[in-house]
C-alpha cells in the first residue's frame, strides 16, 4: 500500500506545468479569442514534441506505454490552464482505443494527429474541426470516419476556448473497427475530465487568492477578511478531498468492475463540483471584476459547465456509485475491496 | 502508487479481526461519558486491549505498542470499527498526548506516562480552553508559578473532554506576567489531587461529557512539564496537528456509519422521500473520500513528510460529513426521527442515529472551531494575509 506518486510522475507533471504555463496563459487565451479560434498550432506542436500525445500509446505503436494515472496528472495541468486543445480526449481516449482496435493504423504513426471521440452519451463532439478522423460509437462498435467524410455542424458554446459540433456521417464512408471497449473509453474520459476539474478548481482558487491579496477595501486587502477567506478555504477543502479520489480512480481504472467504475464516477462528480464551487467563489471574491470578461475566471466557470455534463451527467455517475453501494458490501475494510478480493 | 495490501498487511488484518471477534463485548458498553460505571467499563476494555498488545499499535513495544506503521494503524482502526468495539475512552491520551509525548518527551517521561496510557491505567482529559480563551487560545490566564522543582498551578479550565471522570489532564499554563503565545508551558496534573475541583457540565444529550476544572495552588513536579519551559504553545500546536490531521477521527468510523445508512435506506426507502437516495450515496462518497485522503496522508508521512496546515481540511471535512450523514438518517426516519430509540434495540447493536446526530453537531466546534480551521487554511495554505 503506497499512495504516493513516483518522482518520474511528479517530474513529468512539472514539465507539463511549465510548458503549459508558458504557452497557455492569459495572453494566449486573449489572443485566441481575438482570432475567434480554439486551437493554437504552435502549442499543439510543443505538446507533441514533448511526447504528451504518445503518453498512453503502447510502446509497440511508438508510444510511451504509460498508464491512466500518468495521463491524469497531465490532464490536471491541462485543466489548470483551461487548455483549448483536445489533449485528453484525443491522446487519452481516442488514440488508445484506436491502438487497441487497429494497431497498424497509419494515424498512429503521426503523433500530431488528432482523433475526436464521438461517444453515444455526448450530444456533441469536441474539437472535431481539428481532427483527422472521428471515432464514433455505434451499437458497441467503433467506426473511424475521416473528417472530410463527416459533416460538422458547429454548435455554438458558451466556452470561448472550446469548439463542439454535431456530426452527420455515413457508414459507407467510414471504417468499422469492430466491437470496442467503450466502457473503458468512457471511464478514461470521465477520469480525465475529473483530473481537469481538479486543475481548474485550483486555478480558480489561485486567481482569487492573488486578487484578494491585491485588492484593498476599508484600508486592508480583502483577503484579510474572514468572509473572503472562508469562501476560498471551503473551495480548497473540496479540492483536497477530490484529489485522492481522482488518483485512486486512476490507479484502479484497469479493473473495469463495479468498484473501479464507482470510483471513477465518484471522482468525476466531486472534482467537477470542486471546480464549480471554486469558480463561483472566485467570481464572488473578485466582486464586479469577477463578472467582467476582462478577468479570466469565467473561462474556468464555463469549462467546468461543459465537463460537468460531458461523458455522463452527475446523475449518471451517481447511479454508478449507487450500484456499487447497494449491490456490494460497504464498510471500512472495503475501501480497496477489489484489490483485497483478487489478492 | 500501489493501492494493494501486502501479504503482511493482510495477515495483520486477519490477526486483528480474529482477536476482536474473540474479545469485543457482545453487548455495547454504556457510554463512557454517561456515568462512572460506563467510564470504568471502558477502562476495563482498555486493559483487555492491552492484554493483547492492542492498546496503541503504532507505539514501540517498550511503551506498550507493536511498532507498526500508519497503514497498519488504519487497518487496525478499520477492523476496530467494523467489529463495533467500544469507543476509546483514553483518546485524549493515546491519540493526542501520546504522539506529542513521543516527539517532545524525555526518555523518563515516555517511560513514566506511555505504558499506563496504553493500558488504560491512567486516562487523560485535556485542559486547554478557559472561560475567556476558546478560539483565542493564546488568551489563557491559568498560571504555572515555578517554585524550586515544582510548579504551582492556578486557574480555571473548561470544556475539558473526559474531565468528569479521567485520572489526569494535560493543560496549557503561563508564567505569571507573560503575554499571549510567550511564556506558556504544557503541564500534566492529576485530577484527584488537592486543589483540583472539577464540575461536570451536561452536554445537550444530558451526559456529563466534559467538565470545568478549577485549580487552586495545585503543586506538581517540574517533571510533569512536556518540552522546554515557555515552549507550550509550539507543543500545543503540534498536538492539535495530530488531532485535526490524522488520529482523532478514523475514516473507519464514517465508513461504518455510511454502510449502516445504506442499510437504513434499503429498509425504509419504500416510505421515504426518493431524493434522499442521493444523500445516502453522498454520505458514502464522503466517507470514501476521507478514507482515501487519510491513506494518502499516511503514505506521505511514512515517506518522511510532516503534517502541515492541510490537517485543518481534514477536520472540516469529517465534521461536516458527519452532520450530513446523520441528518440524512433522521430524514429517512421522518416523523419517527424525534423518538428516543428502544434501549433494547441499541443494546442489540442498532445504530443510535439520534444520539449520534446530536454528537455530530459538536464536530465543527471542538478541536478548534471550523471557522478557525478555515482561517488556518486561508492563511497557511493559501497565503492570504492575517
Amino acid at each position: 500500500m503506497d499512495f504516493t506518486l513516483s518522482d518520474e510522475q511528479i517530474m513529468f507533471a512539472e514539465t507539463a506545468r511549465t510548458l503549459l504555463g508558458d504557452t497557455c496563459n492569459s495572453e494566449h487565451w486573449r489572443k485566441l479569442m481575438e482570432q475567434d479560434s480554439a486551437f493554437d498550432p504552435a502549442r499543439w506542436a510543443a505538446l507533441v514534441e514533448n511526447g504528451f500525445t504518445l503518453l498512453m500509446l503502447p510502446e509497440s505503436a511508438g508510444g510511451l506505454g504509460l498508464a491512466e494515472l500518468d495521463m491524469a496528472l497531465i490532464a490536471q495541468e491541462a485543466g489548470y490552464v483551461a487548455l483549448p486543445e483536445p489533449l485528453a480526449e484525443s491522446a487519452g481516449v481516442a488514440m488508445p482505443m484506436l491502438a487497441a482496435l487497429a494497431p497498424e493504423h497509419p494515424l498512429l504513426a503521426d503523433p500530431a494527429a488528432i482523433v475526436a471521440p464521438a461517444p453515444a452519451i455526448n450530444p456533441v463532439v469536441a474539437a472535431a474541426d481539428q481532427a483527422r478522423a472521428i471515432l464514433i460509437e455505434r451499437d458497441g462498435h467503433a467506426w473511424l470516419a475521416p473528417r472530410e467524410a463527416v459533416t460538422l455542424v458547429a454548435a455554438p458554446t458558451i466556452d470561448p476556448l472550446r469548439r463542439v459540433f454535431r456530426i452527420e456521417w455515413n457508414p459507407a464512408t467510414a471504417e468499422d473497427l469492430g466491437p470496442a471497449d467503450w466502457g473503458l473509453a468512457y471511464d478514461r474520459a470521465a477520469l480525465f475530465a475529473a483530473a481537469q476539474g481538479l486543475g481548474m478548481a485550483q486555478r480558480s482558487v489561485d486567481l482569487a487568492v492573488a486578487y484578494a491579496k491585491d485588492r484593498t477595501q476599508f484600508g486592508k486587502p480583502i483577503g484579510s477578511y474572514q468572509a473572503v477567506k472562508h469562501h476560498l478555504a471551503s473551495a480548497q477543502v473540496a479540492i483536497e478531498f477530490a484529489r485522492p479520489v481522482v488518483l485512486a480512480a486512476a490507479a484502479g481504472i484497469g479493473a473495469q468492475d463495479v468498484y473501479s467504475r464507482a470510483r471513477v464516477s465518484h471522482a468525476k462528480i466531486v472534482a467537477l463540483e470542486a471546480a464549480d464551487l471554486a469558480a463561483r467563489s472566485a467570481i464572488q471574491v473578485h466582486g464586479g471584476m469577477g463578472y467582467s470578461w476582462e478577468v479570466d475566471v469565467h473561462l474556468f466557470l464555463k469549462r467546468t459547465l461543459a465537463l460537468t455534463h460531458a461523458w455522463g451527467t452527475p446523475a449518471h455517475h451517481r447511479g454508478r456509485v449507487a450500484e456499487r453501494l447497494f449491490t456490494r458490501t460497504a464498510g471500512p475494510d472495503q475501501t480497496f475491496a477489489r484489490e483485497a478480493r483478487h489478492a | 502508487m500501489d493501492l494493494t495490501y501486502t501479504p503482511e498487511q493482510q495477515a495483520f488484518r486477519a490477526e486483528v479481526r480474529a482477536w476482536l471477534e474473540a474479545h469485543v463485548p457482545a453487548q455495547p458498553l454504556e457510554h463512557f461519558d454517561a456515568n462512572r460505571a460506563g467510564f470504568e467499563a471502558h477502562r476495563q476494555w482498555e486493559a483487555t486491549l492491552k492484554s493483547g498488545d492492542w492498546g496503541m499499535v503504532t507505539w514501540p513495544r517498550e511503551y506498550g505498542g507493536r511498532g507498526v506503521d500508519l497503514i497498519q494503524w488504519l487497518i487496525f482502526e478499520e477492523e476496530y470499527y467494523r467489529a463495533g468495539a467500544p469507543g476509546r475512552v483514553n483518546q485524549n491520551g493515546i491519540f493526542l498526548l501520546g504522539p506529542t509525548l513521543m516527539e517532545f518527551g524525555t526518555p523518563e517521561q515516555k517511560q513514566r506516562f506511555l505504558p499506563p496510557m496504553a493500558a488504560g491505567e491512567e486516562i487523560w482529559a485535556q485542559a486547554w480552553s478557559e472561560p475567556q480563551a476558546g478560539s483565542d487560545l493564546a488568551g489563557i490566564r491559568a498560571t504555572a508559578q515555578r517554585d524550586g522543582d515544582d510548579y504551582v498551578l492556578n486557574g480555571h479550565k473548561i470544556w475539558s473532554s473526559r474531565g468528569a471522570f479521567a485520572d489526569w489532564a494535560f493543560g496549557l499554563f503561563r508564567e505569571p506576567g507573560s503575554e499571549r503565545h510567550k511564556g506558556t508551558s504544557l503541564i500534566f496534573f492529576r485530577l484527584d489531587q488537592p486543589g483540583v475541583t472539577r464540575n461536570p457540565i451536561r452536554k445537550i444529550n444530558g451526559h456529563p461529557g466534559f467538565a470545568e476544572i478549577v485549580l487552586e495552588d495545585v503543586r506538581v513536579p517540574a517533571f510533569n512539564r512536556l518540552g522546554e519551559e515557555g515552549q507550550g504553545w509550539h507543543i500545543c500546536m503540534a498536538t492539535a496537528g495530530f488531532e485535526r490531521g490524522l488520529m482523532l477521527r478514523s475514516p473507519a468510523r464514517y465508513q461504518v456509519a455510511a454502510a449502516r445508512l445504506a442499510d437504513l435506506w434499503q429498509a425504509r426507502k419504500a416510505g421515504a422521500d426518493p431524493v434522499l437516495e442521493a444523500d445516502v450515496v453522498r454520505a458514502f462518497m464522503n466517507a470514501e473520500a476521507y478514507a482515501l485522503s487519510i491513506y494518502q496522508t499516511a503514505s506521505r508521512l511514512i515517506a518522511g513528510a510532516r503534517i502541515g496546515p492541510e490537517a485543518s481540511t481534514n477536520k472540516i471535512f469529517w465534521s461536516e460529513l458527519d452532520i450530513h450523514l446523520h441528518r440524512t438518517a433522521l430524514a429517512i426516519l421522518g416523523a419517527e426521527a424525534e423518538l428516543l430509540p428502544d434501549p433494547a434495540r441499541i443494546a442489540a447493536g442498532d445504530p443510535d442515529w439520534l444520539d449520534d446526530y446530536i454528537f455530530s453537531l459538536a464536530g465543527p466546534v471542538y478541536a478548534g472551531s471550523n471557522e478557525i480551521q478555515r482561517n488556518i487554511i486561508a492563511e497557511r495554505m493559501l497565503g492570504l494575509p492575517r
